[in-house]
This record gives structure tokens, sequence and C-alpha cells, in this order.
């Protein structure tokens, strides 16, 4: 069933063709250099695109919430706010401070923007849009995640600032208690699906995405990411390493210009990434809405085209995490590591043995 | 109150009595009994709430009018002592008695140079350490030479002085930290999103906990009582609204009512409910944006602008009266400046259709929500005996059990007439001063629908000479602001200016008590506890 | 390259108060003349400025509760992008100085001022930071803040309604775009007069932190 749906938009195909293309008339290591350098920039393009559309997405839904306009007057709808932001950001000084450790200041946030440009690479974007397919995927996407924090500690304790230092350590405290959450509720999924590999895992959700056929350990996983992966990104009601009104700016108080440009990218691509990887493990990554039975409606949901797919459930998933960030009050640091600790760890495990079990069993939608 | 008289006649032989310009009793007792007639005040009389220490300088001598009051009973006493020492003045202080005492003595010392013997913390308050000469005195050299805008960073000490009278009388200064020495120090503020203006915590932190709080006020500290001892008494007025922009008709009605009192104005029935409803209009709009910036301070920042609705509705109401948004100076002597507006009514009534409506929705997004009460229940919690002796008044103090309502206890105007509750809470902590807010919203509806519709005929402002003078004497008024007790002194010599005003503003006991309570708290709760006790800077510092 | 009237969107030319101002920063532009290439990349540039300012969240007093009105739903400054208020000076484009500074806040905004990055730019708001207002006969109370910091935009009112603060801003945003990037025309300028008019202060430019404060 919708076997030739997918095949319209098969960027495998297209990939295949273009590296053919290449190899034929220039040698091997030429055509590869050549691809990584396309691959590479290409990759820039849609990080920046992607992180400037999040910030103006963020700000169009918090004014929503707030029963605000937010911006409308930089181009139509205020759809360039976020461009003349970052030309502004690219020109800002960047203020040199006495008294740090000035590698590790400049190195912090490269490590964080390149932690989550990394993960970048195994996004199923689309049909056969991927950068880098193998076996360990989703391990590959999780080892990456977790370098942020390395930046976020780095940024805090080189700037040698009393309010960035306490901003690092929550931060530190956070994201490695966090880490267990993601992993752990991935893990039940990965249990589910049998392989780590991304595309296998898309394949799997064909006829039915994990959320329905893994029915109610799914359903916790998902709750349980969608609360780890927004602490993990540091964003409300878990922001507590930049709370503002705690930590002035926590971690990043210090660093201005594009530097700080790049904290502020990288959360929201952080964001991105976490529900990307929710909409992976959850929802089919790109695989359109299909119900069994129903042919013409999955017909028609295989015309649109698979990268709209992954995008639409990003973005969704994102709104939620957003809407998070504007109803709820921070937590405590103690609350917070209680939560994650007495609660979301015991009921992680118990889910994963559940899942384990139904797998066993077969109790699945879809099982043979 | 000749029974409390005949007693301390008994007891101290050395006191004399006076009647103040409204018949509150006066004692004036030598420095050397000070301290025990106010513990024998306190201790067998109960009047255990110092409103405030008004320094004073008599030209000659230099003093103190402590104004005392219970928290049971509603009898206001004033003890006043002096000394003759102008180079080195020293007076006891009661420190020990009252905990705010010491802040207060902080304050008097910071302007009148006046030390006092036995004050754990005898630092300046508001102006710089190296600040040459007492700016309330009245020998004081304003000269902008001698104290310039500087732009180098202020001079600061980790020392403090103490002054102790060793056994054998005589004064000796004792030097000590402030912190110890290993102790982790983050400043926060004076510009911090969190203090809510100007203000400084020096916080001594062990990890995440609370060790000690040090404040720091005077970062607008602007003179208002000095400026306002060369005005005349009707151009004092607009400063009311610069001090607690939030309740700005409750600080007029005030001093209104103070200067009017003594000078005898009768206040036509009309302003006197005008003056009411715009207080409690005010006392809305007010803790709205309380609950607004509480909420965003603990990071639900899409709260502030729900509340910020109602907010911009009664401002609209009072632009069309007052014309303006914030510094309305509305009352003025003798009534209010201008008529009501035509629609006031109607208006009126529109907003106390909507209030309830959307204090409904408050509760539904924050109150119950399962952060916010994490955050709040049993954070930053005072006990009854701690917000007396503290002075925490309003919503805070009503937050302790303790029922401290001026409307109720010194009724003025026409609250005696009105129908309404004190909303008092016993828990004490974070949740209860964000809940009594919200309660005091439906109060004050409450007043102004039984007022709505009952504003009488008539004038709206009584005739009042052009120039103002008052008899010699003194006066003090108490009124309730947004944020709990505000009292006003002033002090006559006949003139038509003030020869001393003195504002006992509610922000001020709230922000000394942050480091009381904090202790052993996160710094996340400094950020809920400063947030609920709802200080506004240029009020504390006025 | 020619230097078009200097506005912003839904504002025509002629409503603004004081186009003599302008004008004249207009006409240095036109008279120092730039090629094509540099001349757009400063427009870009400018365009990204003006459009992109974010605040300082700084208030000393009743100014600063106009100023969260001013990002309420009613008045909503984030349609203009400004919204985006840093706590962190590092981060933020300018001051909007909302109420009095005093003697003892004098040398803590000042610094602050110094920890903005370039370009930065201060708002006068309200008639205390302006002259010092009704306190201006006060002993602690700095008599207009053009004395500490060079000044952009004076907004006057006590406190100024939102409407006035917006007008404000976008005057700001107005005068950033006939700045240069390349070439830095008017903006050293301020700084090179505020020096003149104040010696003596260029040392304290970039602050060295007094002993004892901060070394805790």
């Amino acid at each position: 069933m919708g076997n030739e749906q997918i095949t319209i938009d098969n960027f495998g195909s297209w990939t295949a063709s273009l590296d053919a293309m290449l190899n034929g008339i220039m040698p091997s290591w030429c055509a590869t250099l050549l691809e990584c350098v396309l691959v590479g920039v290409g990759l820039l393009l849609v990080y920046a695109v992607l992180a400037l559309f999040y910030i103006l997405y963020e700000r169009k839904i918090c004014a929503w919430f707030q029963c605000r306009l937010g911006p409308n007057r930089v181009g139509p709808w205020g759809l360039f706010q976020a461009f003349a932001d970052m030309f502004k950001m690219l020109i800002k000084e960047i203020i040199e401070l006495k008294n740090i450790d000035r590698f590790l200041f400049a190195l912090a946030p490269y490590l964080v923007i390149i932690a989550s440009m990394l993960c970048f690479a195994v996004l199923p974007w689309g049909n056969g849009l991927q950068i880098i397919n193998f076996n360990i995927g989703i391990f590959f996407l999780i080892a990456c995640s977790s370098i942020g924090v390395l930046g976020i500690l780095l940024a805090g304790w080189s700037s040698n600032n009393k309010f960035t230092l306490i901003g690092a350590l929550r931060s530190g405290a956070q994201m490695v208690s966090y880490e267990l959450s993601v992993g752990l509720s991935i893990l039940t999924m990965v249990a589910f699906a049998g392989t780590m590999d991304v595309e296998e895992i898309v394949m799997a959700q064909k006829d039915h995405w994990f959320i329905f056929s893994a029915h109610v350990p799914a359903i916790i996983a998902l709750v349980i990411y969608l609360i780890a992966g927004t602490a993990e990104t540091n964003r409300g009601p878990f922001d507590l390493p930049e709370a503002e009104s705690e930590l002035t700016a926590g971690y990043h108080t210090e660093y201005s210009g594009i530097h700080f440009g790049y904290f502020y990218l990288a959360e929201y691509l952080n964001l991105f990434i976490v529900s990307g990887v929710a909409a992976l493990m959850f929802f089919g990554g790109w695989m359109p809405f299909q119900i069994s039975g129903f042919d013409g409606f999955n017909h028609l949901m295989g015309y649109i085209p698979s990268v709209v797919w992954f995008l639409i459930k990003a973005f969704a998933i994102s709104f939620v995490i957003i809407w998070f960030k504007w109803t709820f009050p921070r937590l405590r640091i103690d609350q917070l590591l209680k939560l994650e600790w007495k609660y979301l760890l015991p009921i992680n495990l118990f889910n994963l043995v559940l899942m384990v079990i139904i797998v066993m069993q077969g109790w699945y939608i879809g099982a043979n | 109150m000749a029974n409390l008289q005949e007693k301390i006649a008994g007891l101290f032989p050395s006191a004399t009595f006076e009647q103040e310009g409204d018949g509150k009793l006066r004692i004036v007792i030598p420095h050397d009994k000070l301290h025990s007639l106010v513990k024998d005040l306190r201790d067998n009389h109960r009047f255990d709430y110092l409103i405030t220490i008004v320094g004073m300088d008599w030209k000659t001598s230099l003093g103190c009018i402590y104004y005392l009051t219970s928290s049971v009973s509603s009898e206001v006493i004033a003890v006043k002592t002096s000394t003759d020492d102008r180079d080195k003045p020293m007076l006891p202080s009661i420190a020990d008695l009252y905990r705010i005492a010491e802040f207060y003595e902080r304050e008097v010392y910071d302007f009148f140079g006046i030390i006092f013997v036995g004050n754990p913390d005898m630092r300046r308050l508001f102006l710089n350490i190296d600040w040459k000469g007492f700016p309330l005195r009245k020998d004081y050299d304003a000269n902008p030479e001698l104290n310039p805008v500087s732009i180098e960073a202020e001079r600061q000490s980790d020392f403090t002085d103490q002054w102790v009278r060793t056994e054998s009388g005589e004064v000796k200064c004792n030097r000590r930290r402030v912190f110890a020495e290993d102790d982790f120090v983050v400043n926060i503020g004076p510009q911090h999103p969190a203090t809510h203006g100007v203000l400084r915590f020096r916080t001594a932190v062990d990890g995440e906990t609370i060790k000690k709080i040090d404040v720091y006020m005077g970062y607008i500290h602007r003179g208002v009582e000095k400026l306002c001892e060369d005005l005349a008494y009707m151009q004092t007025l607009h400063f009311m609204d610069r001090l607690d922009y939030f309740s700005a008709h409750n600080y007029h009605h005030g001093l209104c009512l103070c200067i009017e009192k003594a000078a005898g104005i009768e206040v036509p029935r009309r302003a006197q409910v005008i003056r009411v409803m715009m207080d409690e209009l005010s006392r809305i709009a007010s803790h709205c944006l309380f609950l607004g910036t509480f909420c965003m301070d603990l990071g639900a920042t899409t709260m502030l602008f729900y509340t910020l609705r109602v907010r911009e509705q009664i401002l609209d109401i009072m632009e069309r009266t007052c014309g303006a948004r914030m510094t309305f100076n509305y009352d003025c002597l003798g009534g209010v400046m201008q008529d009501l507006d035509e629609n006031f009514v109607s208006d009126v009534k529109e907003l106390l259709a909507v209030i309830p409506k959307n204090v409904k929705e408050y509760n539904k997004i924050f109150t119950g929500n399962v952060i916010a009460r994490g955050r709040m229940e049993g954070v930053g919690v005072l006990s009854h005996e701690d917000a007396v002796s503290y002075g925490i008044t309003g919503p805070s103090g009503r937050a302790s059990g303790w029922a401290c309502d001026v409307r109720k206890t010194h009724p003025y105007a026409i609250y005696s007439e009105l129908d309404f509750e004190q909303v008092v809470r016993n828990e004490g902590d974070s949740m209860a001063r964000f809940k009594n807010r919200i309660d005091e919203i439906l109060q004050s509806a409450d007043i102004l629908s039984q007022l709505v519709d009952n504003i009488p005929e008539g004038e709206f402002c009584a005739k009042v000479p052009k120039v103002l003078k008052l008899p010699q004497g003194s006066w003090f008024q108490l009124v309730e602001g947004c944020r709990g007790v505000f009292g006003v002194y002033i002090e006559s010599d006949g003139s038509n200016k003030p020869y001393r005003m003195k504002f006992a503003t509610p922000s001020m006991p709230a922000a000394c008590v942050v480091d009381h309570i904090t202790r052993g708290q996160k710094i996340a709760d400094l950020i809920t506890i400063g947030g609920s006790m709802d200080y506004i800077v240029p009020d504390m510092d006025r | 390259m020619e230097v078009k009237q200097i506005t912003t969107k839904s504002m025509p030319y002629d409503a603004w108060k004081d186009n003599e101002y302008i004008e004249k920063l207009v006409q240095e532009l036109r008279d120092s003349g730039t090629n094509v290439l540099v001349g757009s990349l400063d427009k870009l540039i400018n365009w990204g400025r003006s459009n992109s300012l974010w605040p300082l969240t700084f208030a000393t007093s009743c100014c600063g509760i106009e100023f969260v009105s001013l990002g309420a739903a009613r008045f909503d400054m984030a349609r203009f992008g400004w919204e985006v208020a840093r706590s962190s000076p590092r981060q933020a484009d300018f001051i909007m100085v909302a109420g009095t500074i005093v003697n003892r806040m004098a040398p803590v905004f000042r610094r602050l001022y110094d920890q903005l990055a370039e370009p930065k730019y201060v708002i006068a708001c309200g008639s205390c930071a302006i002259s010092g207002g009704p306190f201006r006969k006060s002993y602690h109370v700095a008599k207009g803040i053009e004395d500490i910091v060079p000044v952009d935009v004076f907004c006057p009112g006590c406190p100024p309604r939102p409407e006035a603060m917006i007008y404000s801003i976008m005057q700001l945003s107005r005068k950033v775009k006939v700045e240069r990037f390349f070439g830095g025309v008017n903006r050293q300028q301020k700084r090179a007069d505020f020096f003149a008019e104040h010696p003596g202060q260029e040392a304290l430019y970039n602050p060295v932190l007094s002993d004892d404060a901060d070394k805790r």
C-alpha cells in the first residue's frame, strides 16, 4: 500500500543520481569532497533559516497567547523581523572581557552550536533526505545532544561571573539528570522498534505510527519525553539556567554579539531537534498519516511531500513546548531534580519493562 | 488613655505629657529612660507595633518621635525623646524590642546623624558611606559640590559599626564584618529584573541556599521629605504620586487628611465618596499589577498580560476623570481637583462586571497550578509575631494572621459606613500573600459596588484659603495604601511650609523582612518572597 | 548614493515633529558621499539595526511601569520588534532610562551603559531622567542623565504616555537609519562631543572595577 506515493518524492533516488553524475565527470575523491561541501552548505542554510523561522514562530505564538499582535512591521506580517535581528547581531560588538578564560569563553558557543548541528545529521527530513544513515543513528543523536551541556558549563564557568556560574551549575545538574529520561524514553521506543537505524524506524511506521501501535507505553514515553526534552533544551518551565528573573540571563550573561547569537540560535534549534526526534520516534518521521482501510484518504495524504510532513509534525510538537513555556511558572532547582529522580525515572523504568512485555507478547497493533 | 498616663507617670516620674494636634498622647521622656519606657509600653500595654521613628531636628536639639500602636487595639501613642549634643548625638536603641527599629534607626542615623547605642548595625541606609553631612538637619549644607554626582563606583565597606554601652557607662564602637570572610556573596541588584526597581540584596549563598541577605537601599532615594520642607502644603501633594505610584490616590488621601485635620477643613461628602472610590480603584489596579509581575517573576509571563487588561481598564476610568494615566494628583486639600467624568458610573459598573470573571480566570491560570503551588506554599513563612515586630502591614501582614487594615482599625473618610471584610489568612507564606491580594480585589470591587450608585450630589471641593498656614503643632495620620499602612507626620511651626514631614511607608519593612524570612531558602525563593512582599522601591527610598 | 527621506513604516514623513534634526544628519551623509557597494551594505546593516532595537530591562521608578504597559497587549511594542527585553546589558541595544537617577545610582547606571555592546543608545525617558524633574532641587538627584551618559533621544512626560515612548523609540530607530557602519559619522561624533564636554571621563570609558567593589 502506498508504495507508489513514497517514490514520488524519494530524495534518495535524486541524491543517488547526483552522486552518479558527479562521479562520472570527476574523480571520486573530488566528487566526495564536493558532495560534502554541498551538504555542509545546505545544512548551514537550513540551520540558519530554521532558527530564524523559529524565533519568529515563538514570538508570534507567544503574542497570540498574550492577546498581542507580535512583530508585524518588518516585512509583511513581520516575516523579516528575525532577519533584522540576525543582521544586527552579526555586527554587534563582541565585548572583550578581562579576567576570563579566553579560550574556553570563545569555545563555548561553538560547542553548543556544533552539538545541535551534529544532531541534524541523523534527522530524517524526508524520504531519503537524510545526511547520514547508519545503524546506530538514535544513539548518535543522544550522544551528540549531550555535548551541548559541555558548552553551557564552559560558558558559565569561563565568564568569571557569579550569575553565570550558578546558571551553569544548575544547567549541568538539570541536563545530566534529564538526559536519563530522554534516553530511557527513547530506549523504550527503540525496544519497540527493535532497531536504532533511523530509516528503519521510519519505515516501520508506514502503516501505524508508533504512538498508535505501541499505545499505552508509547503515550507514557511521549509525555515523559516531552517533559524531559523541554528540560533538555532549557526552556520554560525548566529554564532555570537562564532564569531571567533570578540570574539575569544565566550562563550567557556575559556573552554579546554573535556569540550570544549562537546560544540564542542553538536554543531554538535544540527545540527543533527535540520536536524532530519526537516526530521520528512517535509520529512516524516523514511518514504521512495513514488510516488502514481509507484508501482514498491515504492516497491524498501521500501526495503531501515527505519533507512537509516532517516539518509539520516537528512544528506542531514545538508549538506544544512553546505553549508550556508561556503558561507554566518556573520550577525551583530542588523541585526540578525531585521531579526527575523521584517521578520520571521510576515511571520510565517501569514503562520500559511494560514495553518489553508488550513486544514479547505481541500486544501491539500491527503484530503478526 | 488617662489611665495609661497615670501609670506611666507613676513609673517614670521624669516623663511629661503633651497632646498632639489631634489629641494623641505624647510622652516626652529623657533619653536614658527611653528604653525602659518603650519596653514597659510594649510588654505591659501591648504597644507591640512600631509604626515609624520620626527623626527630628529642633535646631537646638536632635531627637526622635516613636509612633507606637497595638496589634489588637487602635490606640496610637507617641514617645518623644531628644538630645542636646549636636556634634555626636546619641540615643539608646530599641532594636532589641522591635525588629524593624534597626532599620528605622539606621534611617534616622543617615538623615540626622543620631547614633543609636545598642543597634547592631549602625551604617548609613540610603546614602553612600562617604556622604558629607546629614541632609535632613536644618543646618545641612546642600552645596552640590560637597556631594557631587559621580560616576566612579561607590566606596563600599564590608564592615559595620556597632555602638555599645559598656558596664562602666562609656560608649564604645565595635567593628564587625557583615558577612563571614569565606562567604560566597552574590550581588542581586541594583539592576536586576527581580528586584522590582533598584534595590540591592547582597546575598551570601551556600550553593543554592541563602545564608544571609544584606539589604542596600537608596538607589532611588530622592529626598522627598527634605524637598517638602521648602514647599507650601499644597505643593507637597504631588510627591505622593511618585512614592508608591500604584497607591497614588491612597497616599494623596493620607496627606490631604493630615493637612485637613490640622487646618480644620471640612471635606464635602461627595469628595469623600469620590476619594474612597478612587482609593479602591487604585487598589484593584495595584493588586492586578502585583499578580502580573509576581507571576512573571515566577516565570509565568503570560499572566501579566491578562492582569494588565483590567489595569488598563481602570487607568482609562481614571484618565477620563483625572486626566492622567499614572501621576494623577487628583485629591487636593478640601476635596478633589475636579468633578467626576460623566461616564464614570457606567464605566465603573462595566469594570465591576468583568472583575469576578477575570479573577476566576487568574485563579484558573495560576493559583491552582501545581508548579505555582509548589513554588509558593510554605515559602517565606512569616509568623504573626514577626509580622508585628517587623511592621509588615497590608495584605502581606494580613496573610500572617494580623488584622491590620487601617480602614477597619482607624477608620477614616467614609470607611466606617461601608460593609467589607478584612481578608486575613494564617499561613503566612507566599501563597497566603498571593491569595490575599486576589481576595482584596473582590473586596474592593464590593466596596465600589456599594458606592457606585450612591455618590451624593454636592460640591466636590471645599473652599480652602490660597495660602494655607497650619497652627503650630504636630499631626499624624494613618491610611491604608495598597501595600499597607501609610503614615504621614507633619510638624508645623506656624508658617505656610511644613517644618518637618515624614512619610512612613509600608514598603520599607517589607524589604527589611526579606533577610529574616529567606534564610535557609533557595535563591529562587528569594524571588518568590520578594515578589510576594510586593515592595515598591521608590516607596521605601522616598 | 542618494539618501532618501528617513521615516519608518506606516508613518508619513510629514507626521514627524522634528525633521530638521534628521535632515541635518541626512545632509551630512549626502555631503560625505559613499560608493554604491558600501552604501548598500550600510543600508542593510542599518535596516537590521533600526528594526531590531532590544531594550535593557531597566527601570527605577514610575516610568518603568509605563514601560511595562508598553509591552502589554494594548500598546504592544512587539509589533516593532522591541519586545525582546534583555536583562543582561551585554545583549541589549539601548537603555530606556525610565525614572530618576540619583547620586547613588549614577555610577551603577554608568557601568550599565559601559557594559552595553556597541552600537548602544540611550533614551532619557521622563522628566526625571531629562532634568531631575520634580526632584531637581533635591540633594540626592542627578539633574538629568546627560552629564552621565550621551543621550540620543529625550522623551518628556511625567511619566510619558506609552504612545510617547513608542514615538521616542521610533525616533531612535530613525536616527539609527542615518548612521554609518563604515565610516561611523554620527555615533562617533556624538561620543566625541560628549567627551569634549565632560573631560576626564575617557579614562572611565573602559571601566576598571574599583578595588573593593566586587572583590568578594
